[in-house]
């Protein structure tokens, strides 16, 4: 292996990426704007929530509430006949219906506890699940200070002080921004990689190397450091100024050993992105295969929802994917302040996946190259 | 110089100041022809002079940009006259096979172009069988394209050119790199065609001088321009030379012609016993088939060696042995008196080698790329200077040397491909077919540089070549066939052995001695369907607006292209299935075995019931207890705790005293999701714990409040995340992936160049998309099914409406969706584009805009009005109202209709913007 050759290739890599304009694009965009837009952009739970109340009361208290839900958690409300109620959650026009019945602020105020309807269409969960908890407190809040000084009901005097570590304020963004760079390390890592690798084989450039004193390892080594190299620099700069400096996302742990470990997944999954190449063979194919392999292990990875509520065999599978790991100790290292004493572990794990696909990639390449 | 021949009767076509460029490059520059009939007329000229240009204008399958085009009497501008004539013309488009499906056996192709013609069953069947035995092509009736010889493809080529009886036969380079035999054939059938049907005007392009001189009429071109016109005889009396090659030679302009003169080399002196190259029984196989059966050779030094033979028959195989590219599955390649192993840098630093095609880095200039090669050579570094120097004076690419390769012309890049091979010194240069494709002049001075390399410098050159005015100038060939060497000598021994006047003749007398006699010709001059009087030539509805057939023939095309192809077919099949089942999981938000420990500084049974409410509940599991803050610190810094409780001392006493005490509770940050759920948990659980010790000490009254909150999780009562994704997700994966595979299916035509097919024949644009789109829709509808078994079953998603609305609006939806594809396929011209802009374009308002997360009456602005007029809005209510929602055909009436009416509108766009000529 000749050590001179793999930067000299690698260098070819760096060259050719520079001309394509629409890859630099790709790259800047991803490591810059589209992290900043997916931090800053991470709506709150509750946005935008369609609601209809149905007031058959028509009293100032009903009328209280109606004026109660306004943007930007919620339209402004509309006021709807109890005939249309069911037909308009059928067709999903509306999240959530409030049926306030007649004579509710006379019952309230005689203490005969009536009930308002609440309907929530259930079949957009997590508006239905974190908008009934606020619209809860909303009508209660209304009523309560409606009523306040009528009655007072005795009650236990302890308190629940929650508090939030890592950030306090539970502010998504600092969770998404980071997830955003794991994204585009997975996406661009397996893009460059493979498409330099099948660029160079449809332009029949790849048997040129190959007859000269150069080797099938030098080859793809080369095309790892070097797109390896790109996604590393973009990441860190990803990681200081736009996540540090920009989004003012406290980092806890320590940089640069959160930088060594996003060496060794881009180590990985650059060398995972060869092995789909050879898979594919042609640009389209990659293309395909590229569909069906990005999304899952976005999803099912941690990144986006726990890796606890999926199933044992989920979890158990997505062991094998870096990500899984990377995500672990980006999460631990980055929020937890966690140090190599913890993070350890995830070390391990990246090194062994890298080294495997790695190997397995260099078996499939030669393969290819004939 | 354009001679006037009389318009009307004589003429098949007329071409009048005729102008064509690609962006800024110019392909033809005011042509003026015209074209007599009932003749075999051949257009000459290296590449890139226009000449395939021209024929496709001829054939109606480019737009003409300037001047005027008249075929077969009519006005080629005109779509009307294009659609009748259509019929009478055929094309077949440069490139071995370029129209042809390579997936599909020789039977299907030939049988999807019947179909284009209009021809039924039977028709079909008599007319594919009279070609393919008139052509010898019989026995590989089933062999897939793919697997076929370039001689035989050619011919099928031409069969699927001659299935519907044309009066104007138009073949660009039919017989380029297809071997000698197969080329006299191929004339041969051409001729015996002509002969049956003597009013049958052919027009070919070729870059066979030797063929051309047999034709009766030629057309030669050189950069987009007419030089001359005539009869062979013709252009030889005028320019007063002996060969077509050098009277194009002589009509070329005086500035492309400077600095020229006729090659020769001198022959071989001295040293003849030193072997650079040795070969010895060299076999290899892929697979069952031989790819080259036992070579044997030696090449002495200083010496150019050639190899010809057609393309296919082995000649780039052995090259790649011998430099070490491809393992012999047999024998052994020498160099040096070495055995060649690719692990031996050493002898690779020997070697120079030139590809067949120009595989150098297009992105790298010219400089770039000499230096990047002398370096992986290993050149010392103070030395590649001067090494790069002495190619660029040498190969004359001073001019051009920071300029890329993709925009120098083919010579020049030639050029630089031998200076590449060039720069470390090699003793033997491996040339693979170096000089397709560039034009005589170039040519010669490309073989002027090899015999200087090989007599100055005594370097050993071996080269592969399908010409045989190129084979005539090395020192000794071998002529290969079918992976076997025929014969290894000089030309001329060559020649005399055989008693033969060209090498060409005498490569097909061993041609056939090797095949045993010239392929048995199967029943005399073949039943080639003439037309017989009183019957139509072509059948109903061969000219008409619509044809079922026609639809159905794109339709089977694209049903036996996907059943070929296993990646796009997973995907077409499996991929949703895939994708729904990671989304019913990924996207759950269902937070559940949360982890928690508690800090019990209490240890009192209150303290104890309260964590034991926690621990007791479905979300939580609950870890070894903690003794510390500090070890509170390191179980979360570690990620092993997701909420930690902390209760006072004292906490049971405090609180029957009625004071106010605080449980402190930690909740891990980290992901903000989980947390507040975690949060929303603990709170809950806080007040359950509180209401039930109020009414422990007070009694019920205590905590009524002063109404009522009945709260209806409608559809859903448990919250589920699943019940509610997996309807919205069946949308959205019907909308992606039939949108792409359409899209793709289109646009690969378009990369491949078969989308000639819709151009030249009387196929419409509308049979054409709606074909492929059915394939589509087929597969698209079984997903469907498939999915939704997996909602029923491996999800359990409960299903409450009525599943004939369901699937009746599944079928309007699929059709709508690949419509989308199809659209978009309209605009774009490379698949990995067509990829992924179908992918964004198809999400993006799937994701936002179709009412999945907040219903579109909540959107205002665009986003409003996509979300009101896209299919996937009205498709997720229909999903969601018949799955969770119980509903029926009557509450869905409005949605589907909206997704019906999509159909018409997005097929319809698509069918006006599609392209039926080349632009």
């Amino acid at each position: 292996m000749n050590i001179r050759n793999i930067f000299r290739l690698g260098i070819k890599e760096l060259r050719g990426l520079v001309r394509d304009p629409i890859m630099v694009f790709l790259i800047v965009y991803s490591f810059s704007h589209l992290i900043y837009t997916s931090a800053t952009s991470v709506p709150d739970a509750l946005a935008n929530a369609a609601i209809s109340i149905v007031d058959e009361d028509q009293s100032h208290l009903s009328s209280r509430i109606t004026s109660a839900f306004y943007p930007p958690y919620f339209v402004a409300p509309n006021v709807i006949s109890i005939d249309e109620m069911d037909t308009r959650m059928d067709a999903g026009m509306d999240t959530f219906a409030l049926d306030i019945p007649p004579d509710f602020e006379r019952d309230v105020l005689a203490g005969r506890v009536p009930a308002i309807q609440f309907n929530i269409d259930a079949t957009r969960t997590t508006q239905a699940f974190t908008g009934s908890g606020y619209i809860q407190q909303i009508v209660t809040s209304e009523v309560s200070e409606f009523v306040a000084h009528y009655r007072s009901a005795p009650s236990l005097q302890v308190d629940l002080a929650m508090r939030a570590r890592y950030n306090p304020s539970l502010d998504p963004s600092w969770f998404g921004a980071i997830n955003s760079v794991i994204q585009s390390i997975t996406i661009l890592s397996l893009v460059l990689t493979g498409a330099a690798l099948i660029r160079e084989k449809e332009h029949g450039t790849v048997e040129h190397l190959l007859v000269m004193p150069v080797s099938a390892t030098e080859i793809m080594l080369s095309k790892i450091w070097s797109m390896g190299l790109v996604v590393f620099a973009g990441s860190a700069f990803a990681l200081v100024v736009v996540i540090q400096q920009f989004l003012d996302v406290p980092i806890l742990g320590s940089l640069p050993l959160f930088l060594a470990g996003s060496a060794l997944m881009i180590f990985a999954m650059t060398s995972m992105g060869i092995f789909l190449a050879t898979v594919a063979g042609s640009m389209p194919r990659f293309g395909l295969l590229l569909m069906l392999v990005l999304l899952p292990i976005q999803m099912l990875s941690g990144g986006m929802t726990p890796r606890e509520s999926m199933p044992q065999l989920v979890q158990d599978i997505m062991l094998f994917v870096p990500n899984t790991h990377y995500i672990l100790l980006s999460q631990g290292i980055l929020f937890r302040g966690a140090g190599f004493d913890v993070v350890w572990p995830q070390f391990l794990a990246l090194t062994v996946i890298g080294m495997t696909l790695f190997w397995f990639a260099l078996g499939r390449f030669r393969a290819f190259l004939r | 110089m354009t001679q006037q021949a009389d318009t009307g009767r004589d003429t098949i076509a007329e071409v009048s100041s005729l102008g064509l460029r690609y962006g800024k490059t110019v392909a033809l520059r005011d042509i003026s022809l015209a074209l007599p009939a009932g003749k075999m007329l051949g257009l000459i000229g290296p590449d890139g002079v226009g000449k395939s240009s021209l024929l496709a204008l001829l054939a109606g399958s480019r737009v003409i940009q300037e001047g005027e085009v008249h075929v077969l009497g009519g006005d080629m501008r005109d779509a009307a006259h294009r659609r009748r004539v259509c019929s009478r013309i055929a094309y077949m488009p440069q490139g071995l096979g370029k129209n042809l499906y390579p997936t599909l056996s020789v039977f299907e192709n030939l049988d999807f172009f019947g179909r284009l013609f209009g021809h039924d069953l039977a028709e079909r069947e008599k007319r594919i069988d009279a070609l393919l035995a008139a052509t010898g092509m019989s026995p590989f009736r089933d062999r897939p394209v793919a697997k076929l010889s370039g001689g035989m493809k050619q011919k099928l080529g031409l069969c699927c050119a001659l299935i519907h009886d044309p009066d104007f036969l138009i073949l660009d380079e039919p017989t380029t790199g297809v071997d000698p035999l197969s080329r006299r054939q191929f004339w041969e059938l051409i001729e015996k065609i002509r002969a049956d049907r003597p009013g049958m005007s052919v027009i070919v392009s070729t870059a066979y001088m030797e063929e051309a001189a047999r034709f009766d009429w030629l057309v030669a071109m050189n950069d987009g321009r007419v030089l001359d016109t005539g009869t062979p005889a013709e252009l030889l009396q005028r320019t007063g030379t002996g060969t077509l090659d050098e009277a194009f030679i002589v009509l070329l302009p005086e500035d492309d012609r400077r600095g020229y003169e006729k090659v020769s080399i001198p022959p071989l002196q001295g040293a003849h016993d030193k072997i650079a190259i040795e070969a010895e029984d060299l076999t290899k196989l892929f697979g069952d088939f031989t790819a080259v059966d036992s070579v044997s050779f030696r090449i002495r030094k200083g010496e150019i060696f050639g190899f010809l033979g057609s393309n296919g028959c082995g000649k780039t195989t052995t090259m790649k042995m011998l430099t070490g590219l491809l393992e012999p599955s047999n024998g052994k390649a020498q160099l040096f008196g070495h055995e060649v192993d690719a692990r031996d840098m050493a002898t690779r630093r020997r070697v120079g080698f030139m590809s067949q095609s120009f595989s150098l880095y297009t992105e790298l200039t010219v400089r770039q790329n000499l230096i990047l090669h002398a370096r992986l050579f290993g050149i010392d570094e103070e030395e590649i200077p001067g090494r790069v120097e002495d190619m660029v004076t040498r190969f004359d690419l001073a001019a051009d040397i920071d300029s890329l390769p993709s925009a120098l012309p083919l010579g020049i890049r030639q050029r630089l491909s031998l200076a590449v091979a060039l720069i470390h010194g090699p003793e033997i240069l491996i040339l693979d077919e170096p000089t397709s494709g560039v034009d005589p002049v170039a040519r010669d001075g490309f073989w002027k540089l090899l015999g200087e390399l090989s007599r100055r410098d005594g370097v050993t050159i071996f080269v592969s070549t399908h010409f045989m005015n190129e084979a005539e100038l090395c020192d000794r060939i071998s002529l290969m066939h079918a992976g076997d060497v025929l014969v290894s000598d000089s030309a001329e021994a060559i020649k005399a052995s055989k008693n033969a006047e060209t090498l060409e003749e005498a490569f097909i007398a061993y041609l056939e001695e090797a095949i045993g006699t010239p392929e048995e010709e199967t029943p005399p001059p073949a039943p080639e369907p003439a037309p017989q009087p009183g019957r139509r030539r072509f059948p109903d509805g061969a000219q008409s607006t619509f044809s079922l057939r026609r639809l159905y023939s794109f339709f089977r095309l694209e049903s036996l292209q996907l059943r070929r192809d296993p990646i796009r077919l997973f995907t077409a099949l499996i991929g949703s299935v895939l994708l729904m089942f990671v989304n019913g999981y990924g996207v759950s938000m269902d937070v559940e075995d949360l982890t928690f420990a508690a800090l019990d500084r209490d240890k009192t049974s209150m303290s104890r019931d309260y964590i034991q409410d926690i621990a007791g509940s479905r979300y939580f599991i609950e870890q070894p207890p903690l003794e510390s803050h500090a070890e509170m610190d390191a179980r979360m810094r570690a990620g092993e705790l997701g909420l930690a409780l902390e209760i006072p001392p004292g906490f049971a006493r405090r609180v029957a005293r009625g004071e106010t005490v605080e449980i402190g509770a930690w909740i891990d940050g980290g992901n903000p999701l989980t947390a507040n759920t975690v949060s929303g948990y603990v709170q809950g659980m806080h007040a359950d714990w509180l209401q039930r010790k109020a009414r422990e000490a007070y009694g019920d009254a205590a905590i009524a409040g002063n109404f009522e909150l009945v709260t209806r999780f409608r559809y859903n009562p448990d919250l589920q995340s699943i019940i509610a994704i997996v309807p919205a997700v069946i949308p959205l994966l019907l909308l992606m992936i039939p949108a792409i595979l359409a899209a793709l299916s289109v646009v690969r035509e378009k990369e491949l160049g078969s989308i000639i097919n819709l151009y030249v024949t009387p196929a419409t644009r509308f049979e054409f998309l709606l074909g492929k789109q059915l394939a589509y829709v087929a597969l698209a509808f079984v997903n469907f099914l498939l999915m939704t078994f997996m909602a029923l079953t491996i999800f359990g998603v409960p299903f409450t409406g009525s599943f004939a609305a369901l699937t009746l609006s599944a079928i309007l939806y699929v059709i709508a969706t690949t419509a989308i594809g199809l659209f978009i396929s309209v605009f774009i011209s490379s698949q990995i584009t067509a990829l992924f802009a179908t992918a964004m374009l198809t999400m993006i308002p799937g994701v936002q805009y179709s009412g999945l997360i907040d219903p579109v009456s909540a959107l205002s602005g665009a986003g409003r009005i996509v979300g009101e007029i896209y299919p996937t809005s009205w498709f997720i209510t229909v999903a969601r109202g018949t799955f969770s929602k119980g509903l029926g055909f009557e509450d869905l009436s409005q949605a589907m209709t909206m997704i019906a009416l999509a159909i018409p509108v997005v097929l319809g766009l698509a069918t006006l913007l599609l392209r039926k000529q080349a632009r």
